[in-house]
């Protein structure tokens, strides 16, 4: 397993990363955000005061989990809503299947959630024999593909106009001429609506739980939330038991923090509180609410002290956009269901640490993704954290631990040091002579193979001091 | 009395381009300092540090504190040796009576441009350069020592050089360490794109302030002929008029 994960990994970005169309895509949908974000940003007084203000927030909540979900859930009920405490992916499923079947649900309709992604609630569903709608564009994109989301908030950012307007001709049978993108929002919506009346079930994530007031926070841009939490008969919430916030005015940086850092707008077209089911006497709203709090890992990493800030995360996709890595080989080649610097620090918290530490290598630690988190999450250290977690488990290669060992000894030693220096200088010079640089025979090719080959001097600056520079 | 800087030359400067180091020594003499290259070090340890080995990087590291225990200053040509140092010396001996040390040595390390703009308040070094040049800001200058504009201002003293800003000046080049060898097929894509924004500038050059991205780079650029050469920002701050 974990080779395969390891190795599907370097294939698929080998695959990427070499792809030039893909690479134009990706840079030039980023483009427009880059830009957007910028002068979102600069709407702020003070951006970093704010960041700063939510990394505060998240972490008192993060410090004490233990009372603000209590508190969150003690205010659901009293909303007559359920919370159910799932402590792995198996288990928010069938509690979310029981449900269903309860009530006879054929169709759900679903909002953009992350988490039913992690627990594939969605194949759990389909199992049972319930038709799921994904209901976000992207999402229905992504599904109608086949496909896990590209990316934590544009799913299909790897999909130009013409390739989605070939792809509802052929999945949804729609007389579509040309990449129009109107005339492609209206063709899903027309399919979308029909799901919408017939759902008995609508699923939604959560972006923040307000333990104050019991409240589920929403941000969305297409309005498709807000249907799937109010024409069905059963709306269920499924969250990260990470969401939660102490209060509700502390959405007031929460909320634009988040859609500044998203998609550059000052706060997204939707955003919808939800309190519980329809009250006697409203005329509408559902019958029930649920809450389904999802565990899956995330209270042993609250139990790790160095990185239990990466629960801080709000999922804005600001580190993945970033992220050099990300750009050039894009979000399937991960393999996980976060992609991009969050992931790769996740990922081995909530599957495992030898299965994927790979990720936490994939990165040249360049700090980018740091630099514009909203919430200071300092990834670009835990990506560090994790390699040195690998290398303590003894879950690195044997022969890499072999060489680091040599290694040291001849750093240690500057004498050796300088010996062998001479040594494979003088050589790899004998080699690369013979033009053998980048071939097989050659102890460099990885570096040399798609790279000219290093220079090898023949003196090395400590040679250069004592012959003279020394005293000049 | 004269001001004494020790010089700390990362080890693939010392093995590779052991150019950038001398001009180094160049320039800080030429600002008035008295250079001296302790000879019991190597490296910083940042190889083994950088891929989890922190075992194995936690004896480098204490060697080094011995090595410069009586330094005044050390300057070093690069960002990413200089933040070893600084940055991530006192968390590797968190555990060691060493970490003091480790964070006063951290506070008298010091990158060359910061070096030369900080502490020696020089900006003009008396160079000459009659070329065209672009910059590259290396990861860890920029994002661990806050190094956004000590080179610039270095570089638009020097004589007859003309600065061209490249788009994403400030996005990695994909060296990344042991990452360029893991994981090359990103590594070289990364340097592809960097290349890319190099070539855009139509510039002579692309420099930096540390030799391993320049490495990568100049791997990349050699591929593609034509283009632009690579030097690190010490060898351009030697050049004197000929």
């Amino acid at each position: 397993m974990s080779a395969t994960a390891a190795q599907r990994f370097l294939q698929d970005a080998a695959v990427k990363s070499a792809d030039l169309v893909h690479r134009e895509i990706i840079l030039h949908g980023l483009e427009s955000y880059d830009a957007a974000v910028l002068r979102g940003r600069a709407r702020f007084k003070d951006w970093e005061a704010a960041r700063q203000r939510c990394q505060e927030i998240k972490r008192e909540a993060i410090n004490h989990l233990d009372r603000y979900l209590l508190q969150f859930e003690e205010r659901v009920i009293a909303h007559s809503g359920h919370v159910f405490w799932a402590a792995n992916g198996e288990e928010a499923c069938s509690y979310i299947k029981n449900l269903a079947s309860r009530h006879g649900v054929r169709t759900v309709v679903k909002s953009k959630s992350m988490v039913t992604e992690e627990i594939h609630l969605s194949p759990a569903l389909e199992k049972a024999g319930i038709k799921v709608w994904e209901t976000d564009l992207g999402e229905f994109i992504v599904q109608l593909r086949n496909e896990p989301p590209y990316h934590i908030v544009t799913p299909a950012m790897h999909l130009n106009r013409g390739q989605i307007s070939e792809l509802f001709r052929e999945k949804l049978g729609e007389d579509i001429h040309g990449d129009d993108p109107a005339e492609l929002v209206a063709a899903a919506r027309r399919n979308l609506r029909r799901a919408f009346f017939a759902a008995e079930m609508g699923i939604s994530g959560a972006n923040f739980l307000v333990a104050d007031s019991g409240l589920i926070a929403l941000s969305t841009n297409e309005g498709n939330g807000r249907l799937c939490t109010s024409l069905p008969r059963i709306h269920v919430a499924v969250t990260g038991i990470e969401k939660v916030i102490p209060r509700l005015e502390d959405l007031a940086y929460l909320w634009p923090v988040l859609a500044t850092s998203g998609t550059g707008q000052p706060i997204t077209t939707y955003s919808t509180l939800i309190g519980g089911p329809r009250k006697p006497g409203e005329p509408d709203g559902p019958e029930e609410f649920h809450v389904v709090l999802v565990d899956n890992g995330r209270s042993k990493l609250l139990a790790d002290a160095e990185q239990r800030e990466v629960l801080h995360c709000i999922r804005c996709g600001a580190c993945l956009n970033i992220c050099p890595v990300f750009r050039h080989i894009g979000g399937h080649s991960y393999g996980t269901t976060y992609q991009g610097p969050i992931g790769s620090v996740l990922t081995p918290h909530l599957r495992g640490l030898s299965d994927f530490q790979h990720l936490s290598y994939a990165s040249s630690l360049c700090g980018a993704c740091t630099s514009v988190c909203p919430v200071k999450i300092d990834l670009h250290h835990h990506l560090l954290h994790n390699r040195r977690n690998a290398a303590r488990a003894g879950t690195t290669k044997f022969s890499e631990r072999i060489m680091f060992r040599v290694w040291r000894y001849i750093i240690l030693h500057p004498q050796i040091y300088a010996l062998t220096g001479w040594l494979a200088r003088r050589t790899l010079r004998l080699f690369y002579g013979l033009g053998l640089a980048g071939s097989v025979v050659d102890p460099m090719r990885v570096w040399n193979r798609r790279r000219s080959a290093v220079p090898l001097p023949s003196e090395s600056f400590r040679t250069r001091w004592r012959k003279g520079l020394a005293t000049n | 009395m004269q001001h004494r800087v020790s010089l700390f030359v990362p080890c693939f400067v010392d093995q590779l381009v052991p150019e950038v180091a001398v001009d180094t020594v160049k320039i800080l003499r030429r600002v008035g300092y008295q250079v001296d290259f302790p000879e019991a070090q190597t490296c910083c340890g940042q190889p083994a540090f950088n891929t989890g080995y922190w075992d194995d990087a936690r004896p480098c590291a204490e060697k080094f504190l011995r090595v410069f225990k009586h330094a005044d200053a050390v300057v070093c040509p690069s960002g990413s040796c200089t933040t070893m140092v600084r940055s991530f010396y006192p968390e590797l001996l968190s555990s060691s009576p060493l970490q003091g040390d480790a964070v006063a040595l951290g506070r008298r390390t010091f990158e060359l441009s910061e070096f030369l703009v900080k502490v020696a308040g020089v900006t003009d070094v008396g160079a000459t350069f009659p070329h065209t040049v672009t910059y590259h800001a290396s990861c860890h200058g920029l994002r661990e020592l806050q190094l956004r504009d000590e080179p610039l201002q270095l570089l638009r003293k020097v004589n007859g050089l003309k600065l061209i800003e490249m788009s994403r000046f400030d996005e990695c080049c994909g060296f990344g360490g042991t990452f360029a060898t893991k994981f090359e097929s990103i590594s070289v894509a990364m340097g592809d794109s960097k290349a890319e924004n190099v070539a855009a500038t139509g510039a002579e050059f692309v420099t930096a302030i540390d030799s391993s991205c320049l490495l990568h780079l100049q791997g990349i650029l050699g591929k593609r002929n034509g283009q632009a050469r690579t030097i690190h920002l010490a060898s351009i701050l030697a050049q004197e008029k000929t």
